[in-house]
């Protein structure tokens, strides 16, 4: 099959390999019909995420057709599924808790050292996200090997686009729980660091939950612009000082709570952040948390910090004493998305969500390198990245 | 000098090396000891490990475990060059429900023992804690062998009890390969 291969920092290759196939009893292979690039997927083109091997599949935002099933899948051949990128058992104490990302059995054993090292116990399994979770092919290729096929996949009714529902394998819920750990209260103020996929949906989440203000914070106009759609006020950071933006809007109380959807990747040339990237090139430091920093000053006191955003490692000048001092909440892990999709989709089929906006490209898969070059270069244009197996190879017209 | 006698931290936990040591069924210089909570009852749990002729899909670099007897069993592990090394291993102790330890016989290739304990915990399932233990054996096939065991032997047992945390709880033992060869090349180690 043809599949998206990682090579390296900047690296990726269209390239022809083996077809997944049967190799235990819960398994499935889809054939794929749509998948995305996630923001997070940059984290490994930037070669920020240990772990990685040359001619690792890429690709955990996917979905497709059930063409294959082991003798324990519940699935049928020819069901259209969306697929969770979090690879969970659904049968140890925390699937049973439905902290589906904390699944005990979803890596395999010999995978689990490092996490167990790192983090002090290993997490679930990820597809196409570095060994460390897992060393699963993912889904930027032809086809995929679905493990654990009777738990994670979700059933879509014939008639739906794609892109209605390809979201529900990782931004969406990621967004909704987002929203959902920074326990709005009605009347809220929340502010949203980032507007990428993730940030745009805590901010459609969030009014959904009953808070009165949004704040969107971000420096691409675009994305701005998306936020503001959904009726948050915004913050181009290249303008306007956030804190102090954030203190005068709120009549110097700070929002209730604040949702790093940034990452480590932030950025900006802030001087903290300038000294994290020479110390992440130096190994003293692997994350960049400026925007994790801004929104725990801004929080209010005894307010709420969620954070989707992905942290992989250790960070340094984190304020611990405005965190203690303020007494602040923090939620923040891997989305359990097994958790959500049900709800999720029955929300999509009523009207009550659209993520179709946020797509910018489709683009087949033997482009996907461009894709990822300009979802890389261009966030303000590219917002998300669709792409097609099958289709062949065209011309993509990278912006001035 | 810490009282361990009285301590409540476990033996394999000892900063001190002899401490740990001491964990073994034997004298085996490596030991390697883990536990797990098991989704599982604890007698179910017991009776799958008591069938060794169940335990090499769980068993770092284990070929297979033939038995022999209700006691005896044949291990083999697969060494370099197409060779396979193999020995044979006795039950020196049985609580059903509760423990099974178990040693190679005199004069095997390999000196290795182990002992795995099932502890009911209620709703969460069962606490199951395993001790292995071997020593590296002499001679050039011996230093083949050795390399195998001791790639990683302090997280032997553990990934051991993960794999069994994997079977009894999903029915199989999580696996990232893509197809079913780089699967059987890659299976146990």
């Amino acid at each position: 099959m043809r599949a998206l291969t990682w090579h390296g920092k900047h690296d990726v290759r269209v390239d022809t390999v083996d077809d997944p196939e049967i190799i235990n009893p819960r398994d499935a292979i889809i054939k794929i019909t749509s998948t995305a690039i996630c923001g997070s997927d940059l984290h490994l083109y930037d070669g920020f995420i240990p772990t990685m091997k040359a001619g690792d599949v890429l690709g955990h935002e996917f979905m497709g057709e059930v063409v294959e099933t082991g003798p324990k899948s519940t699935l049928k051949k020819g069901q259209r599924v969306v697929v969770p990128f979090t690879i969970a058992c659904g049968s140890c104490y925390h699937c049973g808790k439905h902290q589906y990302s904390a699944c005990d059995n979803g890596l395999p054993a010999d995978n689990q050292d490092i996490a167990q090292e790192l983090y002090g116990h290993p997490m679930s399994g990820l597809f196409g996200y570095s060994h460390m979770t897992g060393g699963y092919s993912g889904g930027q290729a032809e086809y995929v090997r679905v493990p654990f096929s009777d738990i994670g996949p979700i059933v879509i009714p014939d008639g739906i686009d794609d892109d209605k529902v390809l979201f529900l394998s990782d931004i969406l819920p990621t967004g909704w729980q987002a929203a959902e750990y920074a326990q709005i209260e009605p009347g809220d103020t929340v502010a949203v660091w980032g507007c990428g996929p993730v940030g745009l949906f805590a901010v459609q989440s969030a009014f959904l939950m009953g808070a009165e203000r949004v704040i969107a914070i971000d420096h691409f106009p675009r994305r701005l612009e998306l936020a503001a759609k959904f009726g948050a006020e915004t913050i181009n950071y290249k303008d306007h000082a956030v804190y102090d933006a954030l203190i005068e809007m709120t009549g110097g109380i700070g929002p209730d709570a604040v949702i790093d959807a940034v990452g480590l990747e932030s950025h900006g040339l802030f001087v903290d952040n300038v000294l994290d990237q020479i110390k992440a090139s130096t190994f003293l430091g692997t994350d960049r948390p400026h925007a994790n920093r801004q929104a725990i000053i801004a929080c209010r006191k005894g307010g709420r910090v969620s954070m989707p955003a992905v942290y992989g490692g250790f960070v340094d000048k984190w304020p611990l004493g405005a965190f203690m001092e303020k007494g602040l909440t923090l939620k923040t892990g891997q989305t359990h998305v097994q958790h959500y999709t049900e709800a999720l989709l029955a929300a999509i089929l009523d009207g009550k969500i659209d993520t179709t906006f946020l797509i910018s490209h489709h683009l087949p898969l033997e482009n996907a390198p461009d894709g990822y070059k300009l979802f890389h270069d261009h966030q303000d244009v590219a917002t998300k990245i669709v792409l097609k197996p099958g289709l062949a190879k065209t011309k993509v017209e990278m912006p001035a | 000098m810490t009282n361990a006698a009285n301590a409540d931290a476990p033996a394999t936990a000892a900063r001190d090396k002899d401490a740990r040591a001491a964990e073994a069924e034997r004298d085996e210089s490596q030991v390697s000891a883990a536990v797990v909570t098991i989704a599982r009852p604890t007698r179910e749990l017991y009776d799958f490990w008591r069938d060794f002729s169940n335990l090499a899909p769980i068993m770092e670099n284990i070929e297979s475990i033939t038995v022999e007897s209700d006691t005896r069993s044949i291990w083999t592990i697969k060494a370099p060059a197409g060779r396979t090394v193999s020995w044979e291993a006795v039950v020196t102790e049985d609580q059903p429900g509760a423990l099974i330890a178990w040693e190679s016989v005199e004069g095997a290739d390999v000196r290795s023992s182990g002992r795995i304990e099932f502890r009911d915990t209620g709703a969460r399932g069962s606490i199951v804690r395993a001790v292995i233990a071997y020593d590296p054996p002499a001679g050039l096939i011996g230093e083949l062998i050795a390399k195998i065991f001791q790639r990683e032997p302090a997280i032997q047992a553990r990934r051991e009890l993960r794999r069994f945390k994997q079977f009894m709880e999903t029915g199989e033992v999580a696996t990232s390969s893509r197809t079913r060869a780089h699967h059987a090349e890659h299976k146990a180690g």
